[in-house]
């Protein structure tokens, strides 16, 4: 077991090797010469207005706080699938109700509407008169 | 043993690093070539005829660009934090190659069997986005600091639905760990679990299921990679380039190699839970074609098989916007997972 | 093999305590809780150490991809960026800080010197079968099925307070 988990971290070791390999065969081969346009922040060839950080909409708070409650519902889910075929119908119905549970919150937050994002409502210009008459 | 490079030399400091010597061969040729891939695929369904200078038929070309990369020079805008800024291609990459050590490539090579195989790779894949969202806030740049936001409520949200996705196989396997998942599925195209697994004939009728649980794990898992048509993370008519915009030369390379092993390594999930991985569609009746040796062509063609799905769906489909893809996740890809998982479940205890 | 695992063991104790003091100094949040990641880190090893290969796994998936996650989401969304918003200084929250911190090196002094006092830390033979999933799922479907179902409404609970606090808060 031990060396399942060496191997793994060496696969991490190596894979920051490659990184920094990449990165220090960059710095050396290439050319160094900043200049304050080159190293501004790139908006389309606009100078920067404001501060970066802004608010944001609230929906992407909830829905982190969501996804959270439901990766401990599969932590639950994982090892409950492994058993699953030994313990048979007793297990089966624990986990209908764990999870029927679970559903009523996510049930109650769609009936709240915080799995709804605003819908685009774009305002499609229409021209009063034609300009060019169809004959 | 997991591999014939530990069995032939033994368990050593040395094989150890042997082991993933081939492996992250195998990511940077597979990025390299399916960048080409893409190109040559996009060009093909489009009427072009794509990269064909540097070559014959264009087949240098990225190796070339490759080079060129590596000779661009290292920026880091004056706004950014540049140890977070640098840092983050660092994780973005590592999350993505980890995934690697669980993937079976033949019944004589894996990174790791760890008994919660599965397991470990929803996890230290999930750890990406962290990466992604430090680039983002580092950069100090609006349209990074959009795309980060995007990325990050996308990739969570899409993590639920690929466990749950992925679930019934475990049910039915009664194992994470990836080798006994295949192993379970010896014998024939009819046994991979698409199928229902091994079983009598009965089984069929999971089929249905089954498959929407495939489709549902691949739509998750090429939402999770951000490729089209999840891409509003990248939106280059919006948001420029999200979190890239401001990584160029190597660091944008980095960030470019992540998303192509990863576009490989849940290819090579999906295959394995439930297209049998490395056995072969013959199952016993051509024993040849069960060797191990060429169990690596079968693991690697059904994953560059999807891969090739994920192209394809790139130029074909477009962009779904913010709202449209959280209604995907909530209120379609979660609740139908949910049932297949009972009407399995259903099946099984049955 | 028994010595290699103590050179782990300090590394990644080292690792932990380092990344926690560095946490802590960060004036900057968004550094600070990329070390509180590498204190996660740290720990799954130490987890992992232990044979607790479950326990190790969740502590990335959960803790690292998901709260860490969260963390630095509220980070960005309520724009703590400028950190003199957070330098606050409140003196009787800092006495009550560091009367609690006393408490807890005292705690943590008795625990040690004390509670392990002629006891041996090896690690139980079958360490290694109750870190894995199979044993654990067995454990909670069976002997555990009650508190399981608790902790499903615990978490039903958790997603009410969610969505109620996040209208309360942002509307």
């Amino acid at each position: 077991m031990f060396s399942d988990y060496g191997q793994i971290f060496v696969f991490m070791l190596v894979a920051i090797a490659f990184v920094l390999v990449a990165f220090i065969s960059a710095i050396i081969l290439s050319p160094r010469k900043p200049n304050i346009s080159k190293d501004a922040t790139y908006e389309c060839g606009e100078d920067t207005v404001g501060d970066t950080w802004l608010r944001f909409n609230f929906r992407f708070y909830v829905v982190a706080l969501i996804f959270i409650i439901f990766d401990v519902e599969i932590i639950f889910l994982f090892p409950w699938a492994v058993v699953f075929k030994e313990l048979g119908m007793f297990a089966f119905l624990e986990m209908v109700v764990f999870l029927f549970i679970l559903i009523l919150g996510f049930v109650y937050a769609w009936a709240k509407g915080d799995l709804v994002w605003d819908k685009p409502s774009p305002i499609i210009p229409k021209l009063d008169r034609q300009i060019f008459k169809a004959d | 043993m997991d591999n014939f490079i530990t069995s032939l030399l033994g368990e050593n400091i040395l094989t150890f690093v042997l082991v993933t010597v081939p492996v992250i061969a195998f990511v940077a040729v597979f990025a390299l070539y399916a960048v080409l891939g893409e190109r040559k695929i996009s060009a093909w369904m489009q009427n072009r005829v794509g990269p064909n200078r540097v070559g014959k038929g264009g087949v240098l070309q990225t190796i070339i660009d490759g080079l060129k990369l590596i000779q661009k020079e290292f920026v880091s805008p004056i706004r950014a934090d540049k140890y977070i800024f640098n840092l983050a291609p660092i994780i973005v990459f590592t999350a993505a190659f980890m995934g690697f050590a669980v993937i079976p490539f033949s019944s004589i090579f894996i990174g790791a069997d760890l008994n919660l195989g599965l397991f470990y790779f929803f996890a230290i894949t999930s750890l990406g986005v962290i990466g992604l969202m430090i680039a983002g806030w580092s950069s100090n740049n609006k349209y990074s600091l959009y795309g980060a936001v995007r990325s990050v409520s996308q990739i969570v949200s899409y993590e639920i639905p690929t466990a749950l996705a992925a679930i019934p196989v475990v049910m039915l396997a009664g194992s994470l760990s990836m080798q006994t998942i295949i192993h379970e599925q010896a014998g024939g195209i009819l046994n991979w679990y698409i199928f229902g697994g091994p079983g009598a004939i009965s089984k069929l009728i999971l089929f249905p299921f089954m498959l929407t649980s495939a489709v549902i794990l691949f739509i998750s898992t090429l939402a999770e990679t951000n490729r089209t048509p999840f891409d509003i993370v990248e939106a280059d008519s919006e948001i420029v380039a999200g979190v890239h915009i401001e990584y160029s030369g190597m660091k944008f390379a980095m960030f470019f190699f992540a998303e192509y092993a990863q576009m490989f390594a849940v290819a090579a999930i999906v295959s394995t839970l439930f297209l049998g991985g490395w056995q072969s569609p013959f199952g016993d009746l051509i024993p040849f074609l069960n060797n191990p040796w060429i169990q690596f062509g079968w693991a690697i063609s059904k994953g560059l098989l999807l891969v090739f799905v994920q192209i394809w769906l790139r130029w074909t489909l477009p962009r779904l916007r913010v709202d449209q893809l959280m209604t995907v996740c909530w209120k379609f890809l979660i609740p139908i997972t949910l049932i297949d998982l009972f009407i399995i479940g259903l099946y099984a205890v049955l | 093999m028994q010595n290699l695992e103590l050179i782990f063991f300090i590394a990644f104790a080292i690792i932990a305590i380092y990344s926690a003091i560095m946490m802590v100094t960060r004036r900057n949040p968004i550094s600070s809780a990329l070390f509180l990641i590498l204190n996660f880190f740290a720990v799954s090893g130490v987890y992992l150490l232990l044979k607790a290969q479950f326990i190790a796994i969740i502590q990335v998936l959960v803790y690292m991809g998901a709260i860490m996650v969260l963390f630095l989401f509220v980070i960005m969304l309520l724009n703590l960026h400028d950190e003199n918003k957070l330098s606050e200084s409140i003196t009787y929250r800092k006495i009550t800080a560091v009367l609690l911190s006393i408490l807890l090196m005292g705690l943590l002094f008795v625990t040690f010197f004390f509670g392990f006092m002629g006891k041996k830390s090896e690690i139980h033979e079958t360490a290694g079968t109750i870190g894995k999933a199979e044993f654990l799922g067995k454990e909670l479907f069976l002997k555990y099925a009650f508190p399981v179902e608790i902790a499903g409404l615990l978490l039903l609970a958790a997603v009410v307070g969610a969505v109620v606090l996040a209208k309360k808060k942002f509307e």
